[in-house]
């Protein structure tokens, strides 16, 4: 609308909303380059992929797909492809910051290395660690527990591509408009219009809420799964680790994402509603923004640790050959864990001033989460001792976890001290820090757990050779790009700045500069090792579906697992229900198939995640028209599918049969 | 390590409570690290020893378990207790009690009373005692306990000068308060630890610890040199803009600060403290409010008859 001729309406505007030629980057040479690079890569692909006809296989046997395997190995593939964006992000920060002192002022401007740090911190968590997690949990669990699906496998499919529909509209924004440039948690006043008036700070609101749903209903899902679907005989104490922890974490999901929901819907309503929740002004508070954004952000840490303690505690026990020592504190460890991350979420902001009394209390609530955490490291510990140590891949992940991973834990119980804090609160030395447990923790878990549970998926193992230099170029790089992040912490130089004066740091970040170098070479290593994997996959082929002499239920049946996963449910009678059956003589059934009943794939999930996306990127260029036809199309789509009957069949016994007898004949093979 | 070597008693304080805090837990670190690694080692398949003393059903000991808690649990007893403790000796909150180690302060010592407000992205500094106000430059006598208000324009900062004393954020509509003492004369680095958007790297200034002498001619030198710092002249500097020099106001309005925590600077606007909320606040929220805003127990400071 023009103000001088209120009775005109422009057309433009009705139709594109604020989007315009000037929010595509063509004066910007670096995001231009970036744009040919993918938009290549993206064009070879989809050549590629409609070269060999590969649309019709994609969409019915994985887009469309509810198996909780392929949902899980789907994730996984997702986290990995925001990884290198993410990485990239980080390289051009410690670039910046290697060169940006004195007269030279780097390649980066505040306004795009503003952008960069805040998209590196949101990719990295919620497209990357987040997805990974969802993706190990979705492919494990249901194995673990001898169930043969989730709970409500239409809803994994769902929450999976909502989670795909996040990053794409995050990704969007690095081509048509941009990102925030808040900090990944987006603190009012600054997220607020009057301080951020373009659409950065909308794509990061929509790309989490559209996301958030995903990772929502994915909670619900694995916790109805793990309450209600467990084999005979697997009573709560007779779970595995890995198992419990996922518990654990999706109880956390489902308590806290609702309310990053709707901090964020408050915050949009400030943005698009002239609300005043978290302005300056008539009555606005923005610390509510801050204390409700970390109810949801210190648990969110947990979601995600917890887990890789779960990985860690398959891991040693099947690797030192031992039942885990102490599973019953590991148990109470996790869940002491899960109930004080709640209790904490007030030592993230110590230095706003709320007093002795309420800083003592949450810095103690902190210090009181390592005692737990240290019970878990002594019992991984116990569990090496007197075994048989095997220095597999999954192995020397977890060693190199334990021994990074305890300093990680040390310097947050120091941030922790509330008049530490003061010193420390927003320095490099916190950067350092909680990199040191989300990499040494819950990166080093995830690589542990592809590394362990990639034959299970695919049926040969991962090249040893190029996951030992993937290994140790992440283990080396984590050290030299993150100590000297401690030592300018103490130098008192704070995070999140694009230039310096003093050439007396510049040392420092150059080192640092080479170490996420040699990260780089650790996730290129990684990448060569799946290619090479694939290409020697005969040599490495896997045919009994246990190559590790493993302990839970998931390494009982084949590898790749048949979409029943289990012909006949288990029942389990001990801690490591597998490693009790093969101790105790048991013998694979090879009679009696029966047909069975399994859901059926449905093209509902991606349809309504592709409507959100255009629903997402219309509120945030303010395409009204769009919004609400993408609105509606959504609850349209929505009650159509809860009409779609077609949603299961039955597997007829005689494919069980012919199945199972293919894998005798392989087992026979290896006998 | 500025934060390692401090030349002020309270970041001092907070540098042996960093140090104590570290020993203490490095107490089990050390041991944890080298235990992994020589079990590791010990236990490895490859090492025939293993094969002997290979246990594989061994998971339970109540003695190890008890180390397994205990441990840790004896350390955080330790830190949780000298956490409590510190949490309040080292409010920021909290008025000096000592210059040094075994330096109280001296009876009827007024300290240096200094308003600091975060403007888009520079510093301002209102000397009330003295009259005067700073832009980037801060200064203080050696040895006189400094008494901070601190507030912010706009958005959040943090008002954080590594060599005096830990941090505290600048809010818009709130105040919190920092007490701090420079020891040793010397020009130290002061900067924002949060950032507050585009021109957040610069938003830096000079702390000048000086001698009584010094500092008293510092003043005067700004005191001889106009301009003042009308609240029209306040308007001007709280637009944005980086990379600002060092600039002195030889007046001040005394007003200025409670109106800049009040949200009314120019005229015409509502103070937070003049709004009658339509809806009655609960306890709770005036309780957090009161809490977050202004020192424990008091109330929201009053704006000044005018």
């Amino acid at each position: 609308m023009n103000n001088a001729t209120p009775h005109h309406v422009d057309l433009t505007q009705l139709i594109f909303g604020r989007l315009t030629w000037d929010a595509l980057p063509l004066h910007e040479p670096i995001l231009l380059a970036t744009f040919a690079m993918v938009a290549l890569g993206g064009i070879t692909v989809f050549g590629l992929i409609t070269y060999f006809k590969l649309w019709g296989y994609l969409w019915s046997e994985w887009f469309t797909s509810v198996d909780h395997k392929k949902i899980g190995i789907m994730y996984i593939i997702l986290a990995i492809v925001m990884l290198l964006r993410g990485f990239a992000d980080a390289l051009m920060m410690r670039g910046q910051q290697a060169m940006s002192f004195g007269a030279n002022h780097g390649y980066l401007p505040p306004h795009h290395y503003d952008q960069v740090f805040t998209a590196h911190g949101v990719i990295m968590i919620f497209f990357v660690a987040m997805p990974l997690v969802t993706g190990l949990m979705n492919f494990v669990v249901p194995m673990q527990i001898g169930a043969r699906d989730v709970a409500f496998p239409f809803l994994n499919n769902f929450s999976f591509s909502m989670t795909v529909s996040g990053a794409v509209t995050v990704m969007a924004s690095l081509f048509v408009g941009e990102f925030a440039r808040t900090g990944w948690l987006a603190y009012p006043p600054l997220s607020n219009l009057a301080y951020s008036p373009d659409v950065g700070v909308d794509y990061y609101i929509w790309s989490l809420q559209i996301a958030g749903v995903g990772t929502l209903l994915s909670g619900v899902n694995l916790i109805a799964t793990i309450v209600k679907m467990r084999a005979p005989g697997m009573s709560l104490m007779k779970m595995p680790v890995f198992t419990w922890t996922a518990l654990c974490t999706n109880v956390l999901i489902v308590a806290t994402f609702p309310v990053l929901t709707a901090v964020l819907a408050l915050l949009s309503l400030d943005r698009y509603a002239g609300t005043q929740f978290f302005t300056n002004d008539l009555g606005g508070d923005p610390m509510l923004y801050v204390n409700l954004i970390w109810i949801w952000g210190h648990p969110e840490v947990y979601i995600l640790i917890l887990p890789a303690f779960g990985v860690f505690s398959e891991i040693v026990s099947t690797f030192s050959g031992k039942r885990l020592f102490g599973y019953t504190s590991m148990v109470y460890a996790t869940v002491a864990i899960t109930v004080l991350s709640y209790l904490v979420w007030l030592h993230h902001f110590f230095t706003m001033g709320s007093g002795g009394d309420v800083n003592a209390f949450f810095g103690i609530t902190t210090m009181i989460i390592s005692i737990p955490t240290g019970a878990k490291i002594f019992n991984w510990l116990f569990t090496m001792y007197r075994g048989r140590v095997r220095f597999e891949l999954p192995m020397l992940w977890t060693i190199g976890f334990m021994v990074t991973f305890v300093i990680g834990g040390m310097t947050g119980v120091l941030l922790a001290v509330p008049p530490a804090d003061f010193v420390l609160h927003n320095s490099l030395f916190l950067i350092a820090h909680f990199h040191n447990v989300i990499i040494g923790g819950v990166v080093f878990g995830m690589f542990a757990g592809i590394a362990f549970w990639f034959p299970k998926a695919f049926g040969f193992k991962l090249d040893p050779f190029w996951g030992k230099m993937s290994f140790w170029f992440w283990l080396v790089g984590f050290y030299v790009a993150f100590m000297p992040l401690y030592v300018l912490g103490l130098m008192g130089v704070t995070r999140r700045v694009s230039h310096f004066d003093d050439q007396s740091l510049r040392i420092w970040f150059v080192i640092a500069a080479l170490g996420a170098v040699l990260i780089l070479f650790g996730i290129v290593s990684f990448i060569i090792q799946i290619v090479v994997s694939v290409i020697n996959r005969e040599a490495l082929r896997d045919l009994t579906g246990d190559p590790w002499d493993a302990r839970t239920l998931e390494w009982s049946t084949s590898s790749p697992p048949p979409e029943y996963n289990f012909a006949f449910t288990p029942v389990i009678h001990d801690q490591d229900a597998w490693w009790d059956m093969k101790s105790r003589g048991y013998v694979r059934p090879l009679a009696g198939f029966k047909s069975i009943h399994m859901p059926r794939n449905t093209g509902a999930g991606i349809i309504l995640a592709g409507i959100s996306t255009a629903v997402g990127l219309a509120l945030v260029w303010h395409i009204w028209w769009l919004a609400i036809l993408g609105g509606v199309s959504i609850i349209a789509v929505a009650i159509g599918h809860s009409f779609n009957e077609n949603r299961d069949y039955h597997i007829p016994a005689d494919a069980v049969v012919r199945t199972e007898a293919a894998r005798t004949e392989l087992l026979r093979k290896v006998a | 390590m500025v934060v390692l070597n401090p030349s002020g008693d309270i970041a001092a304080q907070q540098r042996d409570l960093v140090l104590l805090a570290t020993g203490l837990m490095l107490l089990i670190i050390v041991p944890v690290i080298l235990l992994t690694l020589f079990f590791a080692w010990k236990y490895r398949a490859s090492n025939p020893a293993s094969e002997a003393s290979y246990a594989p059903d061994w998971h339970h000991s109540t003695r190890l378990e008890m180390l397994v808690w205990g441990a840790p649990l004896a350390i955080i007893l330790v830190l949780g207790a000298v956490t409590w403790v510190t949490s309040h000796t080292l409010d920021p909150y909290r008025p000096l009690a000592r210059l040094a180690p075994n330096r109280p302060v001296p009876a009827n010592t007024r300290p240096l009373e200094v308003d600091v407000v975060a403007l888009d992205w520079k510093w301002l500094f209102i000397y009330p005692e003295q009259g005067i106000a700073t832009v980037n430059e801060l200064a203080a006598p050696v040895d006189r306990p400094i008494a901070f208000k601190i507030t912010a324009s706009s958005v959040m900062n943090s008002f954080y000068t590594p060599a005096l004393a830990g941090q505290i954020y600048a809010m818009p509509g709130m105040q919190t308060q920092l007490h701090a003492v420079i020891n040793k004369p010397g020009v130290y680095d002061g900067f924002s630890a949060n950032y507050s958007g585009a021109g957040f790297s610069g938003m830096r200034f000079k702390f000048k610890g000086l001698s009584q002498a010094d500092f008293d001619s510092w003043v005067a030198q700004a005191k001889a040199a106009p301009p003042a710092l009308t609240r029209a002249d306040y308007l001007t500097l709280a637009r944005p803009s980086a990379d600002e020099p060092v600039r002195r106001y030889s007046s001040i309005d005394p007003t200025l600060f409670l109106a800049i925590v009040n949200r009314c600077p120019a005229a015409g606007q509502i103070c937070k403290d003049q709004m009658k909320s339509p809806i009655p606040s609960s306890p709770m929220a005036v309780a957090m409010a009161n809490r977050a805003h202004c020192e424990p127990g008091r109330p929201v400071p009053a704006r000044p008859a005018s």
